[in-house]
């Protein structure tokens, strides 16, 4: 028995078209979800497949590529993803967002601000955003073909009434170019900003549930709200420890059971910048 | 002075040696073979070629070695494989009453022709530990049949169609979809509706096959013919033309008879439901075919009010690779999200607090 | 003038079987048509196929939009009829729990509507909320409370508040005080009458109860087996039943 021989980056080119035709789609109606075949990858479904489908279509062998979960580079399926796109297409890697052409990310958005030569990749676990307001797929696929958001502003609105303020702090929904509501990935809210008027393309790739969505560089995306309780970010109390940053997000570290915490930036790239470490 | 965490590559690598030690277990133990594993856990690497939609007995046995028997891990290691394989085309349809059947048996009927043929099975042995097994003690031989199995065995559900007894296959040759090529949209075909039963997870079709029984969607079943044996698998290259036999597969085919549509006005006939599986993979079979016919409910004029008739409920959690991706990856981090929740909580608590002590300075 | 809601020759049939059969009639805006008869008349499946719930077999459903054009139900696209639904038209249904979101609470059960068609201040749409349960006499302090803590009339006055806030200029009802004990539907169809009168609706009302059509309709229709067989001003039949059935009908009414 022998080994197969792997295609660049891994897909066949027959899949790639498939990929880049769903890509070309998406970019075409910003925000609408986009149903391509996704295929069966080395890593398991919900492990970033349809982020990686996604870069696997787009990488050429002059990208340079960054991984990232949770905003560091060395957290383990980053590092998985990496070493995934080393071993089937040889591009060069790095830590660095500024030095890189395609970011592929899992539940944030670098804090430096990107340009029009970088592409980001999401990882989509669940790429509806009524999904949990409606289950069944072929009411969700109507609503959104007449714009029936109105169930949207219900949970926003139920939110208020039970908490006094939106619960909602991550894969926070968001209108684009006024037309399709999306799910942002599980992005935290505080991230929802960066998506407005971003100079990158932005794709979304969601491999388990076989959709594909975009947000075109310089286009429209709005939070929902209301007019008198608007969308609101994170903050916290302290800035970064380790470079004192008071814009980025934090993660919180537990230093000990007497609790004992520590904040520092989730974005390790932006923290070491800062510090001037390479 | 706190240093963030680093080394999550070295981490890794050392997981993986760790799992390869652990893998292979005590070294004084001889190491299993693919053919071991192919020729006495055969059942287990049937399902795996199942699910796994791919068959190949060796990369089967390869698969469950490396997933340490784990067969949903075998199963996922084999679509991965399937991925990157070339795909050549579409097979013929497979002949399965041509079967060279070594078990076929029929609830509906004391007899049928051709025979009821027991074959190996499990049914009807007593559920008690063989420690001979244990001693590694071979079997006797067999003996063979003292005659030859009648090669003719007419399908059943076939006698009953002849007699009008029986709904009639669609007659249609339209196009088929194909699961691994296209998304799978809502309302599904029963092409595509087969499709994903046929790789869905045993345990999940299974436990839907009993919930109907319990009366989730009943379709009053009887096992109208359960046949395993050897398939000749056909293929029409471009260059010839014509059809030629490539191969000899095993499957396990199931025909369930069920509630019978019609009325009073309207002639009523028996209504069928279909299950079939590679290898020798009986549970899956029956519970595929049940499952079925109770997705069937809408064609045929059935109130849908169980999961087993809930298409997209039924479709979209059988497969158990998604499944398990989707489950297990809550191992992954999620500090982000969380450090969100905390923040979030951590104020909404501040500011009931906030109230009170308003309350209390105020009284 | 043109009428609201018109049906030319409407029929539904299921195989052999018939729902409705023939139904033709022109209900004018303010009006409030009663169709009355036993269960399994058809009466159910004509206000079904009248809101576009279901598609007729034969005949036309033709609805006077708000800039006074006439247009063919089964002629206007799926997303024209499901606007429809949520702007112009109501349903009340007989079972309010079809009717309402269950799992959100009653504020956010009225306030869906404006939400839907894109009013964005909360305080406004609570505003509105509180104000039509206070109009349908549902205590403020209800208002965050999740309708399954609602009783049976609390749940109907919830479904018409949710259909009203919108200012719908015609509503079916299915039924609407089936399953309420005698003195809650005396309440309920006072309430409805109040509110149809005050806001000008038109109104098609199924009911088997020729007392909730004496009360609500102007006109009424007797449908017996999927036919109409009595047409006319609500008091004149009930007064002077001309058929067979609907002497029996107005007969059997208890007279309380």
């Amino acid at each position: 028995m022998n080994a197969p021989a792997y295609n660049f980056a891994y897909l066949n080119e027959q899949t790639k078209r498939m990929v880049r035709r769903a890509i070309l789609k998406a970019i075409a109606i910003p925000g609408y979800q986009v149903p391509f075949a996704s295929r069966e990858m080395p890593m398991p479904y919900g492990w970033g497949t349809g982020g990686v489908q996604v870069t696997a279509a787009i990488l050429t062998p002059d990208d340079t590529l960054k991984v990232i979960d949770q905003g560091a580079d060395d957290t383990t399926n980053a590092v998985s993803i990496r070493k995934f796109f080393v071993k089937t297409a040889g591009v060069a890697t790095t830590e660095r967002t500024s030095e890189a052409t395609v970011i592929q990310t899992r539940h944030r958005i670098p804090e430096m601000t990107l340009t029009e030569d970088q592409i980001l990749v999401f990882q989509v676990p669940i790429p509806e955003p009524l999904r949990f307001l409606e289950p069944r797929e072929t009411e969700t696929r109507k609503m959104h073909a007449l714009e029936e958001y109105g169930v949207m502003h219900v949970k926003l609105y139920e939110d208020i009434a039970h908490y006094g303020e939106i619960a909602t702090t991550y894969a926070y929904p968001a209108k684009v170019a006024e037309r399709y509501v999306f799910d942002p990935s599980p992005i935290p809210k505080f991230d929802n900003p960066k998506l407005d008027n971003c100079p990158a393309l932005q794709l979304f790739g969601a491999g388990r549930e076989k959709r594909i969505y975009a947000i075109p560089p310089y286009t429209r995306v709005r939070s929902l709200d209301f007019e008198d309780h608007p969308f609101e970010v994170q903050t916290w109390n302290q800035p970064c420890a380790l470079c004192g940053s008071r814009e980025s997000f934090l993660d919180e570290i537990v230093m000990d059971d007497k609790g004992t915490r520590m904040f520092v930036c989730s974005d390790t790239d932006f923290c070491a910048s800062r510090r001037g470490a390479a | 002075m706190y240093v963030a965490v680093k080394g999550g590559e070295q981490a890794i690598d050392a997981a993986h040696r760790l799992l390869a030690e652990e893998r292979r277990g005590d070294r004084s133990v001889p190491s299993l073979t693919l053919a071991q594993i192919a020729e006495q856990l055969t059942l287990g690497v049937d399902r795996v070629m199942n699910e796994g939609s791919l068959y190949d007995r060796e990369l089967a046995a390869l698969a469950v070695k490396q997933a340490r028997g784990d067969l949903i891990e075998a199963i996922f290691l084999v679509r991965a494989t399937r991925t990157t394989l070339a795909r050549f085309g579409y097979a013929e349809p497979l002949e399965t009453r041509n079967m060279q059947a070594k078990r076929r048996i029929s609830a509906a009927f004391k007899d049928i022709p051709g025979g009821q043929i027991l074959g190996p099975t499990f049914d009807y042995t007593h559920r008690l530990l063989d420690f001979s097994l244990a001693a590694g003690e071979d079997p006797a031989e067999a003996a063979g049949a003292p005659s030859e199995l009648d090669a003719d065995m007419p399908r059943v559900l076939e006698l009953l169609g002849a007699e009008g007894l029986m709904e009639q296959p669609s007659a249609d040759q339209q196009d088929v979809d194909d699961l691994t090529q296209d998304p799978l949209n809502f309302p599904a075909g029963r092409d595509l509706r087969l499709q994903n039963l046929a790789r869905g997870d045993e345990g999940f079709l299974l436990a839907l096959a009993y919930s109907t029984q319990r009366g989730y969607g009943r379709t009053h079943p009887f096992a109208g013919e359960i046949r395993v044996g050897t398939v000749e698998v056909s293929f029409t290259p471009e260059e010839l033309g014509f059809p030629v036999v490539i191969g000899e597969i095993t499957v396990t085919e199931c025909e369930m008879i069920n509630q019978f549509k019609g009325s009073a006005t309207i002639a009523p006939q028996f209504t069928r439901g279909y299950g079939l599986a590679f290898g020798q993979c009986e549970r899956k079979a029956m519970s595929m075919a049940l499952v079925d016919r109770a997705l069937r409910a809408g064609e045929l004029g059935e109130e849908r009010v169980a999961p087993a008739q809930d298409e997209e409920f039924v479709l979209s959690h059988s497969d158990n690779v998604q499944a398990t991706g989707f489950v297990e990856h809550l191992k992954l981090p999620h500090y982000v999200d969380f450090q969100s929740e905390l923040v979030m909580l951590r104020r909404m608590r501040a500011e009931i607090e906030a109230g009170k002590d308003r309350l209390e300075a105020a009284e | 003038m043109n009428p609201l809601l018109s049906a030319e020759g409407l029929t539904k049939t299921y195989g052999a079987r018939i729902g409705c059969r023939d139904v033709s009639f022109d209900l004018f805006p303010g009006e409030v048509l009663a169709i009355v008869g036993e269960s399994g008349s058809g009466k159910t499946t004509l206000l079904r196929c009248l809101s576009g719930h279901v598609a007729a077999s034969a005949g036309r459903v033709i609805y006077t939009t708000r800039d006074g054009k006439r247009a063919a139900l089964d002629e206007m696209s799926e997303a024209e009829r499901r606007l429809l639904m949520r702007t112009d038209w109501g349903f009340v249904h007989q079972d309010a729990r079809e009717g309402l979101r269950m799992g959100v609470s009653a504020g956010a059960n009225v306030g869906e509507r404006m939400m839907a068609v894109g009013v964005r201040h909360y305080g406004k749409i609570r505003a509105a909320a509180a104000d039509w349960l206070s109009r349908v006499e549902i205590p403020e302090d209800r208002i965050d409370d999740s309708p399954w803590s609602y009783s049976g009339g609390m749940r109907q006055r919830l479904q018409i508040a949710r259909n009203l806030v919108t200012s719908p200029r015609l509503v079916f009802m299915d039924e609407p005080t089936g399953g309420l004990d005698v003195s809650v539907q005396a309440r309920l169809l006072d309430l409805i009458r109040g509110l149809v009168k005050g806001l000008g609706l038109a109104a098609v009302v199924v009911t088997h109860d020729l007392a909730v059509a004496r009360l609500l309709s102007s006109r009424m229709m007797v449908m017996q087996q999927g036919r109409v067989i009595e047409e006319g001003l609500t008091d004149q039949i009930l007064e002077d039943p001309q058929a067979a059935y609907s002497q029996l009908l107005v007969s059997s009414v208890l007279q309380v």
